[in-house]
């Protein structure tokens, strides 16, 4: 649960499909299409006529900005030309800031052709939301800033007690109606759809009527109860550059049905040293400490499990840990670090009963691929649980070290690094 | 309340609360604390449950005690005044307006939210009211808080025996802030090991806007003189570390500050990790964990170089303290002991005790239901019908396809005999007088005995014991005349050998078709022939066949014993088989009055006759 980026393409559409709701005379009409691996082309035509009829821009709609400077946006375009980009474009790979993935989504909309660039954003912070506007948008705001005007809403009074159109009198004169009646409306629109960051930079007026050009929006995921109408099935995509994996899939979707918490980041799937965490805070301590003592790169994984999970989540997620394991061999061995705090509610027993089942099921290729397992956890019913690793590893004839609260939390990291 | 509590100061020895939602373990863990602390009272005024009003049985030590529960917080605040904390267990889509009914209520000065996945903008709204009204929230998204020796919230702290592992039950010296509800165990873990221990800690839980900040406990900690050293556990993301910077550099903070900032693995990972809190994300470089890690450090707090050393620096600073006479060392007062929960105690193997009860037949604990140890599955798949039901749950055995047919053909047979006979007949008047059908059902079983259905059983033991004892036929026809008892088993009220009842032809063609020996059915059919010539309806009826034939049943059969065949007598199965079957007829005719929606039924008094004892002469 958090904020979510969400794709231009979507956002877009909720603007065109909610705005009026607020602004009787907010026109724009949501002319835009995604297209993605398998999209036909002639049947989006056949449903989206315009396509045909006017000039087009084409941009790259995955979540990250700057397309312009990276060569991604086509402007002023025919349909087949567009096509054509696409096709070119299509699972190829670019690295945007650093991050390297595959375009994979494409959104083609009307090109606009104007010269005023506003600039309108709506962030959260603690009491108050601000709403930034300038006449001066584009590529260059930023360069720009100080012609932004900051209007900080309270998060109690609403926009009540603010006279907008004084607030933009200065920067928008003869427009300052419009673009006062703009950002009212745009507001509450963020606020009714459970946005926490809304930019349209920039919009620009085309026959007296507001059009987004380019738009970045994040939702607060925890919404979704109170936002399944206006929502409806509107997905949140990964963030550019991570392709979720099978597994990294099958632990998502775990999550979603439980109430519990399961996740699972893959990080090096050729590193040695695996971990099954529990715990929100804990984990990063975990992972913080097994990067603080250099081993970084050894590193396989980030996850956690937290919220009492029950045995049989905790099997799946294990399970999954324990097959990723053991998809390839290292010469020095792996580890896997079953670690946590000392639990305030999570009965400790029957959330190992859980990985018990699947190291049993795992015991030929876990020891097959030299794994040696370290486990150090507290909490409701700890000693039964630890008993349970301890009498495990005798049992199978695999090294499992097991450790208490006596044992200071992330002591099990240069226990099985430094000794390894 | 008894006496004020400075601001800085949200729960003593004598806070009460309630709690939000009807969370047994949570209150139980309450009340335990506040026990080992050596509490006057209990800390739990009520529970409020939206789905009922009551009380609920809670230990007190080895006692009970019972707390009241509301449906509404107004109706908890309008009896108990005295609570000024509310414990907010409410689930992720009610925690919000729950929580700002309880911040509209004059006497509650505190909300411990729990939930994770409150919206964002519901959690600033909570946030922003708090402020306004000069009341706290912790949370959301937090297991809470407590101070050590007098209040802790819900399940914070987790079990008696941490508390008494960590030494909470009674005030150390230090006060903990955090994010992380998860680490809160751990750290009153290494705090207990490396100095005097908990003062006070507070989790203000992982999502990006909490309801009060880890600055806003610490500075309640810089005003508490109990507390002589604080330390803080922040994470990447936000800058909530910062305003502790802030106020550090300041000089608003006096007191030694122990901090870490998790999250240093941040900038090995790919940008896009999202760990477990909401909140825990760098949007920034100021956000990354190692920026306010070295913040805090040029600042003047004490920071390790990794979370390995958090506890080495809050034994430094403990021991600069007691060596410069700042903390006084108290006698270590004798730790308290619990009763360990009976369930708890048998989980652990500590304990055991004599079990009350035996059940040998079915069992409902593990995933899948059992008869006589079979999954009910596998029961459905094999198809053994209600006979094979009636052998695994009545004889805990399988039967062979032909016993099982057997019963269900005694079933059908005994369903339902019109609505004069005794059971009918009393069901169908309780059906009249308005009662509902179980209970007519029951007024109709209980008419079931030595004159009604009994005979079935009677006509099993009495010709048995004949056969086995060797009496010819002739010999026991004597034997029961001379007696004066009727053969049970025998005559009917109409059917005679001229008329033959055929529900009795039916049983004896199967039985003859399936059965190895019909032994004690020949003894019987000899017996017949000799009452039948002194009288033509002294002939076997139906309820003895069924008797006789199920004895010959087990006999002849290798599944059963001759145990089985004794207990079936003794403990009376056939005139269960007899109950079974006819309370198939009996709900029938409860339903066919119903259906029609009879009247109270009243016996004519011209069918009565009224001879009482005269008095007058």
């Amino acid at each position: 649960m958090a904020q979510r980026g969400i794709r231009e393409f979507d956002a877009k559409r909720l603007l065109a499909r909610f705005m009026p709701d607020y602004m009787p005379d907010f026109n724009y009409k949501g002319e835009v299409v995604l297209v993605g691996h398998d999209t036909d082309f002639d049947r989006l035509a056949d449903q989206n006529p315009w396509l045909l009829d006017r000039k087009l821009v084409v941009k790259p709609d995955q979540l990250f900005g700057k397309r312009g400077l990276h060569g991604l946006v086509l402007l002023n375009v025919d349909f087949e030309q567009a096509r054509k980009f696409i096709g070119s474009k299509m699972n190829s790979e670019v690295v945007i800031g650093g991050v390297s993935g595959r375009l994979d989504h494409f959104l083609i909309e009307p090109y606009i052709p104007h010269k005023e660039e506003y600039y309108v954003a709506i962030r959260a912070s603690n009491d108050y939301d601000i709403i930034y506007f300038s006449t001066q948008g584009g590529i260059s705001v930023e360069s720009r800033w100080d012609q932004v005007i900051e209007i900080p809403v309270h998060v109690l009074q609403g926009l009540d007690g603010i006279d907008l159109k004084k607030a933009v009198a200065d920067k928008a004169e003869l427009r300052a109606d419009q673009v006062a009646s703009f950002l009212e409306a745009l507001y509450r629109f963020y606020v009714d759809l459970g946005f926490t960051y809304l930019e349209i930079n920039p919009f620009t007026l085309c026959d007296g009527s507001i059009v987004p050009l380019d738009l970045v929006a994040k939702l607060d995921d925890a919404e979704a109860y109170w936002q399944k109408k206006t929502w409806g099935d509107l997905e949140f995509p990964e963030p550019f550059g991570r392709a979720l994996s099978r597994e990294e899939l099958y632990i998502k979707e775990l999550d979603a049905r439980t109430g519990a918490s399961l996740k699972l980041t893959i990080l090096n799937p050729s590193g040695r040293v695996w971990t099954m965490i529990a715990g929100g805070g804990a984990s990063v301590i975990y992972t913080d400490t097994i990067c603080d003592l250099g081993h970084s790169s050894e590193l396989c994984n980030y996850g956690e499990y937290s919220g009492d999970p029950n045995t049989e989540d905790t099997y799946r997620y294990t399970c999954t840990i324990l097959d990723l394991m053991t998809k390839s061999r290292h010469p020095q061995g792996k580890i896997l670090l079953i670690g946590g705090a000392i639990a305030n509610f999570t009965d400790v027993a029957s959330t190992f009963k859980g990985i018990v089942m699947a190291i049993k099921e795992y015991q030929a290729r876990l020891k097959e691929h030299g794994i040696k397992i370290y486990v150090r956890r507290g909490g409701p019913n700890y000693e039964e649980g630890l008993r349970l690793m301890r009498s495990l590893g005798e049992e199978l004839g695999i090294p499992i070290d097991v450790y208490g609260p006596e044992t200071h939390m992330t002591r099990i990291v240069p226990l099985a690094l430094e000794k390894a | 309340m008894s006496q004020k509590r400075p601001d800085y100061l949200l729960f003593d020895r004598n806070t009460m609360a309630f709690v939000y939602g009807y969370q047994t373990n949570a209150i139980q863990r309450m009340l335990d604390f506040d026990y080992v602390c050596k509490r006057d009272q209990p800390s739990v005024s009520a529970i409020i449950n939206p789905t009922r009003a009551g009380i609920h049985k809670a230990f007190w030590g080895t006692g009970e005690i019972l707390l009241p529960m509301y449906k509404t917080i107004s109706d908890a605040v309008a009896r108990h005044p005295e609570a000024d904390v509310m414990v907010n267990f409410a689930s992720h889509r009610s925690a919000f307006e729950t929580t700002m009914d309880a911040l509209n209520q004059p006497s509650i000065k505190t909300v411990a939210v729990i939930a994770e996945g409150v919206p964002e903008r519901q959690a600033r709204i909570m946030a922003a009211s708090a402020k306004k009204a000069g009341k706290v929230i912790i949370g959301p998204a937090t297991v809470g808080g407590m101070v050590a020796g007098a209040f802790k919230i819900g399940n914070t702290a987790g079990t008696t025996e941490n508390i008494i592992a960590s030494r909470l039950y009674r005030p150390g010296c230090v006060g903990f802030v955090s994010k992380s509800g998860g680490m809160l165990n751990e750290a009153f873990n290494i705090i207990s090991r490396n100095s005097n221990g908990i003062r006070e800690g507070i989790a203000t839980g992982g999502d990006r806007y909490p309801g009060s900040t880890m600055l806003d406990h610490i500075m309640r900690y810089e005003a508490n003189l109990d507390i002589a050293m604080i330390a803080c556990l922040g994470e990447l993301g936000g800058e909530d570390e910062y305003q502790i910077i802030k106020a550090l550099k300041e000089g608003k903070i006096s007191k030694p500050l122990v901090a870490w900032v998790t999250g240093t693995c941040a900038s090995f990972l790919p940008g896009s990790v999202q760990f477990g809190h909401a909140g825990a994300k760098a949007d920034t470089a100021m956000e990354t964990a190692a920026a306010k890690n070295q913040a805090f450090r040029d600042a003047g707090a004490n920071v390790p170089d990794s979370f390995d050393g958090y506890g080495d620096q809050i034994k430094m600073v403990y021991d600069r303290l007691v060596a410069e006479g700042k903390v006084k060392q108290a006698a270590e007062p004798e730790a308290p002991k619990i009763p360990a929960d009976y369930s708890k105690a048998l989980s652990t193997g500590l304990i055991r005790r004599p079990t009350t009860f035996i059940c040998t037949i079915s069992d409902d604990r593990g995933e899948e239901l059992l008869y006589a140890g079979k999954p009910i599955t596998e029961v459905m798949d094999s198809r053994i019908g209600i006979g094979g039901v009636i052998g695994l749950l009545w004889f805990k055995k399988e039967l062979p396809d032909y016993a099982a047919q057997f019963i269900e053909i005694v079933i059908q047979i005994v369903a339902d005999h019109g609505p004069s006979v005794s059971a009918a007949h009393n069901a169908i008047v309780a059906s009249c007088a308005g009662k509902d059908l179980v209970t007519s059902l029951a007024s109709g079983l209980l008419t079931i005995g030595p004159r009604f259905g009994g005979a079935i059983d009677d006509a099993a033991r009495e010709f048995k014991r004949a056969s086995d004892s060797g009496l010819t036929p002739e010999q026991f026809v004597s034997e029961m005349k001379q007696k004066g008892i009727n053969i049970p088993g025998i005559g009917h009220r109409i059917k005679s050998v001229k008329n033959p009842d055929k529900r009795v032809q039916l049983l004896i063609d199967f039985a003859r078709r399936n059965f190895a020996r019909t032994d004690l059915l020949n003894y019987a059919l000899q017996v017949e022939r000799l009452t039948t010539a002194k009288k033509g309806n002294l002939i076997l009826n139906v309820d003895g066949c069924i008797g006789i034939l199920f004895i010959d049943l087990m006999s002849s059969c290798d599944t059963f014993t001759k145990q089985d065949i004794d207990d079936v007598l003794r403990y009376g199965y056939l005139n269960g088989l007899f109950a079974l079957g006819r309370s198939i007829g009996i709900i029938g005719h409860v339903l066919d009055q119903k259906r029609q929606g009879a009247r109270l039924y009243r016996h004519p008094p011209e069918d009565i006759a009224f001879m009482l004892p005269r008095w007058d002469e």
